[in-house]
Formats: structure tokens, sequence, C-alpha cells
């Protein structure tokens, strides 16, 4: 900053700590629920300090699953959530990295078409059609599937944009050169487009990780069979037991191994999803 | 529409290129959108045997249901104030980390995490804090004399909504806040400061107004997230209710079509919020995307 001002100093740390126990409080909560035993639910007020039922609880959620709520073990959802999410992150990449490469580096009839047709399901969110896409779907047979799960959440232009902008930026030359050297297009995008492209792929694929991760509705829609239940819907199934509150420690455990991946990727990759996000967005 | 100078001149490569993403948007996206289209203009029997076209009728009975009418207030009050509270509460913090010099990482790595979080998941933690019986946030409110249950008050269950999609909306905020704050050249503050501006004054007068282009654009992506992907956090607290107090207009798609099995009244409602989101696409790329400065 320009001037000392170590009144101001003091305050923007203090803001800052302020900040963040306000953003990690409610998962701090959520740990400590899931240390307890049920019984310190009905007791009162939630406990604020850590119980001994930690091990207990998460390897109830891992190994058996919630009984009550119907819900498979926990190592099944994460696995399906893990395969949604990498689905869709793989899928949407692929489809949208050549459909770029063929707006930019082609012309044919039909292109500025199939442009449009692409950029309409731009921000069109599943959420809006989302009886006549479970109709087309069921009509497919491809309810509790994973491509059921998977395919009708692919389409989305997001990704083509943020390739087609990082493609219009690549020098002319880099393409000529290629050609010059006697490489077919395939040649040209295998060896040079995609290996100049990793860092895009890399941070999109960190966000669409996430967004595969985190959805919600959707599946919840799809999937009846346990076996394609994801952590995030099966979250909910436990908290809608018909007559009894919900067992507490349990939903806590399993909502903690929920928001565990994500939030490694996210940390982990930071420095690529933030350069994705802010790319793409803009 | 714009293009390299030199291309390849292949004829059905690039067809084939386009195929798997046209295949996938047209099967499930133009397919189910323009499904939605027709049936909004149909009324479907109680057995599901004859469809009949019935013109505008769902959209004139929806515009003149008062159910519908207050769901689209409540959804504009939500979004205001979702997109009021979380950019507020993320400008703070962004102005903050920007200040700070040796820390920024650190800090940004503490904010950043809530975006990787399932709205269900925000929703579910918010819930348990708030829940009546054994949660926190009402014991500390009891002590102020406050009685708090969001089963029974409609303003007490979209306060709740409320804060659980703006704590999850703080993080993504934040990054653009932060991205955008450090766009800005310091040397713009220093001159304002050698003319004796204090912090204050400098951020009112040149941060800010700098930054529209960022809160802008924000702007329309919040609204964007409030009004549809805020589903899991209703879905997993309130369920719209008590007595469609929470009641969004995606959640009332969801409950007219899919519990209700109203098709034609919940396909014309789809309509009008595709029309919404339209509308708000074609704003932000008119504005945002030629990034103007006010």
């Amino acid at each position: 900053m320009v001037e000392n001002r170590p009144f101001l100093d003091f305050l923007t740390h203090l803001v800052l700590i302020v900040g963040v126990l306000i953003v990690a409080f409610p998962v701090y909560i959520a740990f400590i629920a899931s240390t307890h035993e049920p019984s310190a639910f009905v007791r009162g007020v939630m406990p604020l300090l850590p119980g001994d039922n930690l091990v207990q609880s998460y390897s109830t959620m891992l190994g058996e699953g919630h009984q009550i709520a119907g819900t498979p073990p926990v190592w099944l959802m994460l696995g399906n959530s893990l395969l949604m999410a990498l689905i869709i992150s793989v899928g949407k990449i692929a489809i949208s990295i050549t459909s770029a490469f063929a707006i930019v580096y082609f012309r044919f009839p039909f292109r500025t078409l199939a442009f449009w047709i692409i950029f309409v399901t731009l921000m069109l969110p599943v959420e809006v059609r989302i009886i006549p896409t479970y109709a087309v779907v069921a009509n497919l047979d491809m309810l509790n599937s994973y491509a059921g799960l998977t395919l009708p959440l692919i389409a989305s232009a997001t990704a083509t944009f943020l390739f087609r902008q990082f493609f219009m930026t690549v020098p002319e030359e880099l393409m000529e050169a290629a050609r010059v050297d006697g490489a077919g297009p395939m040649k040209f995008f295998k060896d040079i487009l995609i290996p100049i492209s990793i860092t895009n792929i890399a941070a999109l694929f960190v966000i669409m990780f996430i967004y595969g991760w985190i959805q919600y509705l959707w599946p919840l829609l799809i999937t009846t069979q346990e076996q394609f239940y994801t952590i995030v819907m099966g979250i909910k199934r436990m908290l809608s037991l018909a007559d009894r509150e919900p067992e507490w420690n349990l939903v806590m455990a399993t909502v903690i191994l929920a928001m565990l991946p994500p939030v490694l990727v996210v940390l982990f990759m930071q420095r690529l999803f933030v350069k994705g996000l802010v790319e793409s967005e803009k | 529409m714009q293009t390299k100078r030199s291309i390849f001149t292949n004829r059905w490569l690039p067809y084939l290129l386009l195929g798997p993403q046209l295949a996938i948007t047209l099967i499930f996206f133009i397919w189910p959108a323009s499904q939605a289209v027709k049936s909004s203009f149909e009324r479907e029997d109680p057995f599901g045997f004859r469809t009949t076209f019935i013109w505008l009728d769902n959209y004139t009975r929806i515009l003149s249901d008062p159910s519908y009418l207050n769901a689209l207030g409540r959804t504009a009050v939500f979004a205001v104030s979702v997109t009021l509270l979380s950019m507020g509460f993320a400008l703070l913090l962004a102005v903050c980390v920007d200040r700070v010099l040796r820390t920024q990482r650190f800090y940004t790595t503490l904010l950043v995490w809530p975006y990787a979080v399932a709205p269900v998941v925000a929703g579910v933690l918010w819930w348990f804090m708030f829940n009546p019986t054994i949660g926190l946030l009402p014991h500390i409110l009891d002590w102020f004399g406050m009685d708090w249950n969001h089963r029974v008050s409609g303003t007490q269950a979209m306060i709740l909504i409320t804060i659980a999609a703006a704590w999850k909306q703080i993080s993504y905020n934040f990054l653009f806040f932060l991205a955008g704050l450090q766009s800005i050249p310091a040397s713009l503050s220093e001159a304002a400061s050698i003319d004796g501006a204090g912090p204050f004054k400098r951020f009112w007068t040149i941060v800010f107004p700098l930054l529209s282009p960022t809160t802008f654009f924000l702007l329309i992506i919040n609204i964007n997230y409030v009004m549809f992907e805020t589903f899991g956090v209703i879905d997993a607290t309130t369920s719209g209710g008590p007595n469609q107090a929470t009641m969004t207009l995606v959640y009332k798609v969801y409950t007219d079509g899919v519990i209700g099995l109203n098709i034609g009244s919940s396909s014309a409602q789809s309509v009008l919020l595709m029309g919404i989101v339209i509308v708000l696409t074609f704003i932000q790329f008119r504005y945002v995307e030629r990034r103007v400065n006010y």
C-alpha cells in the first residue's frame, strides 16, 4: 500500500480473520457433530467440542451406509460421484475442444448455424427444461445408467467458447508452419494445438469436475436404484426420514465426506482453477 | 463470424469434429427445449390419453395465478438479497486481501474452498445450525428474545435460504473481485494519495468505479446462480415451505411438473424462465463482452 497505517493493517487482518471464521464455521460444526453419539443431539443444543464417536460414525457410513434411510455405503456413492464428475469433465473437454477446433480452423457450410446451436445452450441450465429432458432420457432407456446421469449435463457451451477464444489467440504462423512441414489437420491438432492448450484443459477440468460433483436435481430424478446414487443426493435421502429426526452424526459424517474431494481439488489446483475461472467467464 | 486467415480445407473432417457436440446438444438440449415449448401450448387430460392444443391458455393462466406471481416476486427478493449479501461480503474480503501483501495466498486459500461445496450441502449445513430444537443459532437468538422457527415463519425460512445460498457464493465473487482489484494499476491510487486522498476516499472515487465491469458481470452471474443453482439449497432446507414462502420459480417448475404432473403449466413456466435467462445472457454479452467502463 501507499502509506503506512498500522491501525488499518490491524483492521484489515481482523476483518479477514472474522471473515474466514464465518466462512468456516458451518463446516466446523458439521465436523463436531460427526464425532458425537446420536444421543448427543436429543439433549438440547448441539455440542461445540469434539466427541469420541469419530471412528464409529465414519466407519459406519463408509462400511454399511445409513440403514434406516436405505442408502448404500458411502464408498459406493463416492465412487458414483467420482465417476460422474470424471465422465462429465472429460466428456465436456473432449467434445468442446474438437468443436472449437472445427469452428476456428475450418470454413464449411452451416458453420455459423452450428456455432449458434452451440451458443444457445450457453447458460441455460438443465433445471429449466427438466421434464422434457427427463422424457428424452427415459425414451432412450437411459434411466438408472451412467450415460443418463452424464450425457445431458455434457451439453454445455462454456468450454467450447473458452477453447475458441484461446485458439483465436494462437499465432497463424504456427499452423502455416505445420502445413508447410506437411502436417494434416489432425496431426496439427494432436501435436501442436493440444500441447499448447494443456493449461487451459487442466483449468477447465477442475471447474467441470466440481460442476459434475455438485449436481443434485438431475441425479435425483434419473436414478432410482441404489447402485447409482451419488453422494450429494444420498445426503438428501438421509435427511428425509419419515416421522423422525435425522441421525445428525451420520448425516454430518457424510456431509464431510461429500465435501472433501472437490474441496481438495480446489485447494491443490488453486492456481489453475482461478485461471480457468477468470478466463472462462470473462 | 471471426475466423483464421489460413484454414484447413478438408470437406468432411469439420463435421466429424463437430459431430459429438452437436449430437448431444440436439438430443439433450434443443429437442427437450422445443418439446417444452410445444407442450406449453397444450393441455393433457388427467389420464394422459389426449392432448389438446390450447394456444396461450397455459400462459394466461400462469400469469394470472397469484401463486405464480408470488413466486416471481419472491424469486426477485431472494435474488436481490443473496446477490447483495454475497457480493458485499466478498468485496469487503477482496479489498482486505488485496491490501495485505505477504499473507495474500494464505487468506485466499482459506476463502476459495466453498466454491466446491454443493448447494445441497450448503443448505444442510445452515439448516443444521438453524435447527429449531438443537441448532446453535436459534439458541443464541433466544438470548435476545427472538423465537426462531423457520418451519413456521415464512420470513425466517427465507432468511435461512438466503444465508445458505449467499455463503456458498462468497468465494466465487471474492475471486472475481480480487482479480478485478489486482488489475487496477497501483499508480492511480498512489497519485490520489499524493493528492491527499485517504484510503476510504480512494476506494469510493477510484477503485470502486473501476471495478464496475466486474461488479456488473457478477451481478448477472449471481442472479443466474440464485435462480437456478439454489434448487438444492431450497430442497434440502425448506422444500418451498412453509406455506410456499420459499417457492422460487425453478422450484415451482419442479413441484408443478415432477410432483404435481401438471405438464402444460410446468412447461409454460420453463419457457418463461428460458426467456428470462436469454435476456440475462444477452445483457451480459452486450455489456460485459465489450468490457464497458462506465
